[in-house]
């Protein structure tokens, strides 16, 4: 945070983090009159009524399973696992995104993210929420999910913590109250801001609750920079450990295609892919409308574009080694899957991964590319859909024909599989929708220190 | 006005330069009773107030190590000793399983800690303070700095300390009623 914008922006010779010509005063008034003053636009009533429909959709679905039991989705043995387990991956691996540019780019003092961070949590936590639905309706019996949690109980018993599916109830709701904490932390001057700033009544009290009493004291900064810090470093190993722990809920069972090391790192790098583009396919559309290109530059892109590329190579690592020990462990049942995965009944989808989420995105070599927002939009849909049929060829094929020719079998997805499924992305679409409404989506603070005015000259 | 107490007398500054320089120049001063506002974290200001005692770094680490062991030994305790199952012919107190539940609390308690930790040493939540008394200060959080001598300093003299802060040229003097 300490790095100046002019230092970087001579330093590396691109497009600046913020446009140049900003004072504390313009900075504060831009973002924070997207809340206060700016009035709702229509566009956003039906971009939100959209969500809530679906979202409505999402609640039908579960209700209807509550009522009806998993039956109604298409899991059956041998595929017990399905939409379920693809969707809660694909949820958390999108939410890696928030936690990273918040904790690891702090560490790493790339001051650019000072601009993304603050919506890239949000995304985090709606996404983990989304994700977080999944397990819990899949259990079969969602209102004994309880029992998961090591409560005192008339049965005597406690969970047995040598399961990963038990480290994953721990890592999950770790990660959920941490991004909570860090995105609640982290808004707390930006409330005040708006306390201070706001007219009506409601939004002064409201937003004055929410902030605490926050005023600014060099005491209390100095010991928030150092919270902020410390949580950002305790962050940084959560957020590889979560999809390591997601990825253990595979790789510790004996399913071909499932017990292999190479798990943990390729599940995070395709996590971090996977949210990266989802915080561009937000970024996009939300600097235009909001007319934020001052701040979210295509320096942000540009830099976004650089990260997918280079974890979109390691996720290509992972099936370059997936295949090679296919042929390498001369395991007839790990051969057997690789061959099922190009030529079986569901290779369509396998060669769809291939080119969604290693052959299009390299057109991200293209300078130009990685600078057009529309591009960039488009690129990283490919990269959303690409890292959900990874996850669909990992969960569905390698279940679909195991050891036994005589317990093969396929899996079709049913109506409730995908109303649950695009249901969950209306309602992040909803929270987001709220989130750009109600609360700053940019932080203002950390967006001044990148003035140059911040610097304190020396006498 | 002596009917009601002053908390302290505030002056008003334009940029971060100045506000650490004139924090530095109080501090010199021998006033130890102050404050200094900012609309954004300014690393130099806590030195300059004479700020230097930090234990948010220590509650974390009581955190982790709250959670760290207790979640430990409610691992070993549930799976060894009150309940225990084999599962997989693993022997009771299969230590590397135990590894991430425990890795995971550590970093929860940790992080609960840090955050309630600086709330709580901060004096936080605290809706109200005199200093929001000062109509001005309102510009705290956007663009003004603001420095603080309170009431309560022993050097503390009312036509002194104005007299001080009006020679560290101030865009502003108020007084903070308590």
């Amino acid at each position: 945070m300490a790095e100046r914008m002019d230092e970087v922006t001579v330093a590396n010779r691109q497009a600046p983090v913020i446009e140049p010509g900003y004072t504390f005063g313009t900075v504060t008034d831009k973002i924070s009159s997207i809340v206060l003053n700016r009035p709702t636009s229509t566009g956003w009533f039906i971009g939100f009524g959209i969500g809530f429909m679906v979202t409505m959709m999402l609640l039908f679905a579960l209700g209807y399973l509550f009522a009806k039991g998993v039956g109604i989705w298409g899991i059956n043995i041998p595929v017990g696992w399905g939409f379920a387990i693809v969707n809660f991956v694909w949820w958390i691996g999108i939410g890696h995104a928030g936690t990273l540019i918040s904790a690891i780019l702090l560490l790493l003092r790339q001051s650019w993210r000072n601009s993304i961070n603050r919506f890239a949590e949000a995304m985090t936590l709606f996404a983990v929420a989304a994700a977080g639905i999944f397990p819990l309706v899949h259990t079969g019996r969602p209102w004994l999910a309880y029992w998961m949690v090591p409560y005192p109980n008339t049965m005597q018993y406690w969970p047995q913590f040598r399961s990963p599916l038990i480290w994953d109830v721990f890592a999950v709701s770790t990660y959920f109250t941490i991004s909570l904490l860090f995105w609640f932390v982290g808004l707390i001057p930006d409330l005040a801001t708006l306390r201070d700033r706001a007219e009506s009544r409601w939004a002064q009290m409201i937003y004055g609750i929410l902030a605490m009493g926050w005023r600014g004291s060099a005491r209390h900064w100095h010991r928030y920079e150092t919270m902020y810090l410390l949580l950002a470093g305790l962050a940084t190993p959560l957020v590889l450990s979560v999809h390591t722990v997601v990825s253990f809920d595979f790789a510790i069972g004996i399913v071909s295609g499932w017990h292999t090391t190479i798990f943990p790192p390729y599940f995070v790098a395709g996590a971090i892919y996977s949210g990266f583009a989802m915080v561009l396919m937000l970024a996009i559309p939300i600097r235009k409308i909001y007319g934020l290109e001052d701040f979210i530059t295509d320096r942000h892109l540009q830099n976004s574009a650089k990260v997918m590329l280079a974890t979109g190579w390691i996720v290509a690592y992972g099936y370059g080694i997936e295949a090679f020990m296919g042929w390498y462990s001369g395991n007839r049942n790990d051969t057997f899957l690789m061959w099922n995965r190009l030529h079986g009944p569901y290779a369509i989808l396998y060669w769809s991964l291939l080119l969604c989420n290693i052959a299009i995105p390299q057109v991200l070599w293209i300078r130009k590319l990685r600078t057009s927002p529309v591009a960039l939009f488009f690129i990283s849909l490919v990269i959303l859909v690409g890292m959900w049929l990874e996850r669909f060829v990992i969960v569905v094929m390698s279940l679909h024909r195991d050891f036994l020719t005589s317990s093969w079998g396929m899996y079709y997805p049913t109506r409730w599989d995908w109303m649950t499924y695009i249901g969950t992305i209306g309602m992040f679409l909803t929270a987001m929708f709220l989130f750009v409404r109600i609360l700053p989506m940019i932080s203002i603070f950390e967006m001044r220190t990148l003035l140059p005015e911040a610097e304190v000259k020396p006498e | 006005m002596k009917t009601t107490p002053i908390y302290g007398i505030m002056a008003e500054f334009d940029s971060a330069s100045d506000l650490v320089a004139a924090a530095r120049k109080t501090h010199e001063a021998g006033y130890r009773k102050i404050d200094a506002y900012s609309p954004f974290p300014v690393e130099e200001l806590a030195e300059a107030i004479g700020f230097h005692k930090n234990r948010v770094p220590l509650v974390t680490l009581i955190g982790g190590i709250i959670g760290g062991g207790s979640g430990y030994l409610m691992q070993y305790w549930m799976n060894v000793d009150s309940y225990p199952v084999v599962i997989g012919g693993k022997p009771y107190h299969s230590w590397p399983a135990f590894i991430v539940p425990t890795f995971e609390l550590t970093i929860l308690f940790a992080g609960i800690f840090a955050v309630l930790g600086m709330l709580a040493l901060n004096g936080l939540p605290m809706p109200y303070h005199p200093v929001f008394n000062v109509p001005r200060f309102a510009m705290a959080t956007k663009d003004r700095f603001f420095l603080i001598v309170f009431s309560t300093d022993p050097k503390y003299k009312p036509a002194e300390v104005r007299q001080f802060l009006e020679n560290l040229g101030p865009r502003s003097i108020s007084e903070v009623p308590s």
